[in-house]
């Protein structure tokens, strides 16, 4: 039976919120680059020029791409024959949270509560999804998410008589009213299906599958290029002033649901779409 | 594409002259400030206390900085979203604010009161924390120090890249620019 010592725990979480902000993954980094050579708009391709120098500039300097270095999520698949040893799991993920954002110099930006609004001067707490797996892994995948996309995103439990052609609609609608706070070039992570909360659940799962990769499925995969090319065809562009790049990606994920529903939730992140997923 | 070097404060005459679409580089002073900041201005306005600073002529950057790593004089400060300032700017445009710098569209009342007071909307590139984070030469920490990085803050720009997105006539690039390239699949 395998055994990860808590201390192990909080260094990699640490260290996984701070590459996370710092440096650019490198599916975005060509989706950038190809929005960028295929931008028919000037206004579009210099503000893709300068969101390139950005990323070499954080890269050099070590510090964030981003001032909103975000909320974190943390999605853990945890392998059932797997021990912990030195305290608790959550602790040992809230805790290193803290340390990465505190040694990384990067943005507090969560407050203790909704209403109140005082900062945790920590960013703590993290949102963390569990998942208990076979085998004895712990998969650690760390999103820290910033909110000028969040806010951007939707939900909606549609019927089943609204089918696909319902969820593409809500997808558009949502891009089309979010796009120029949120970024754009943006990434839009689409969960369809199973109860309220799993859909919404699936959306942010799907932002951190790898730009590029389609869902295994011929007819989400068929959804998928639909809706980047309708999305494209927006005209919104980068940063909402005009273009053919206003999404570099979208990643649809599904589960089976009830007879009398179909829930569709749309989470929206920005060019930067921060994801590190790491295995211990 | 050619670009036009402002320097801080724009005057009435200056923010007239500039037209929805000018790319700018902005240098001199401008002020940090975002949703809680502005909540606080706003409700001390009510309750007849005084802006923490004279904003007739100057700019408003939306940031919140992250912090500064040793050796530097502050953290990555790209813009946030505009919007949500949307409630509480028109009173500050009443107050002599000449413009603002941020991402993302403005209400029809914010839009409103900037043709009203001639107040002019530059929009950056978001994300770009690194690269803006360049320009700033100097930080002061002016008012509601207490915020963090929501504190009113007073920097010195240098060559600070923006376009200009709403102008003091209402053109707005969000409206016109989209147009021209949306298409039917």
């Amino acid at each position: 039976m395998k055994t990860i010592h808590t201390q192990k725990i909080i260094d990699t979480v640490a260290e996984m919120c701070i590459e996370a902000n710092i440096f650019l993954s490198e599916d975005m980094l060509r989706g950038v680059c190809i929005a960028e050579s295929t931008e028919v708009s000037a206004n579009g391709r210099e503000i893709l020029e300068n969101m390139i120098e950005n990323f070499d500039i954080a890269a050099k300097k070590g510090i964030p791409i981003c001032q909103d270095t975000g909320m974190v999520v943390i999605y853990v698949s945890f392998g059932q024959d797997l021990t912990i040893e030195g305290g608790s799991l959550e602790d040992a993920l809230q805790t290193g949270v803290a340390k990465g954002y505190k040694e990384g110099y990067l943005r507090k930006s969560v407050v203790s509560d909704p209403f109140i609004r005082e900062n945790t001067n920590d960013n703590t707490p993290a949102v963390i999804h569990y998942k208990v797996v076979t085998g004895d892994q712990l998969r650690l995948k760390v999103l820290p998410k910033g909110f000028g996309s969040e806010n951007t995103s939707a939900l909606k439990m549609l019927k089943p008589s609204d089918g696909m052609l319902g969820v593409i609609k809500f997808v558009l609608d949502t891009v089309e009213r979010g796009s120029p706070n949120a970024c754009a070039p943006i990434v839009v992570g689409v969960g369809v299906g199973g109860t309220m909360e799993k859909a919404a659940l699936l959306a942010k799962e799907a932002l951190t599958r790898p730009l590029g990769r389609h869902h295994p499925k011929d007819h989400i995969e068929n959804l998928e290029d639909y809706l980047l090319e309708a999305c494209n065809a927006l005209g919104i562009g980068p940063m909402g002033l005009g273009g053919s790049n206003t999404v570099l990606g979208v990643n649809v994920e599904v589960f089976p649901t009830h007879i009398a529903g179909l829930p569709v939730a749309v989470n929206i992140s920005c060019y930067v779409n921060r994801h590190v997923e790491r295995e211990l | 594409m050619s670009v036009i070097n402002l320097k801080t404060p724009l005057s009435q005459k200056i923010r007239k002259q500039l037209k929805a679409g000018d790319h700018v580089r902005i240098s001199g002073i401008i002020y940090t400030a975002r949703d809680a900041a502005h909540k606080r201005m706003i409700e001390g306005l009510e309750k007849g206390i005084p802006l923490p600073v004279d904003f007739t002529n100057e700019i408003i950057y939306y940031v919140g900085p992250c912090p500064a790593k040793p050796g530097e004089i502050i953290g990555s400060a790209g813009p946030t979203t505009s919007g949500r300032m949307d409630i509480y700017t028109p009173e500050l445009l009443e107050n002599g604010l000449g413009g603002m710098i941020g991402k993302g569209n403005r209400s029809e009342r914010v839009i409103n009161s900037m043709m009203s007071h001639d107040g002019v909307y530059f929009g950056c590139v978001g994300g770009a924390g690194a690269l803006l984070q360049s320009c700033i030469k100097s930080v002061e920490i002016l008012a509601y120090e207490d915020l963090g990085t929501e504190a009113i803050r007073k920097i010195e720009v240098e060559d600070f890249p923006a376009i200009v997105v709403i102008d003091t006539w209402g053109n707005n690039l969000y409206e016109t620019e989209r147009k021209k390239f949306a298409h039917k699949i």
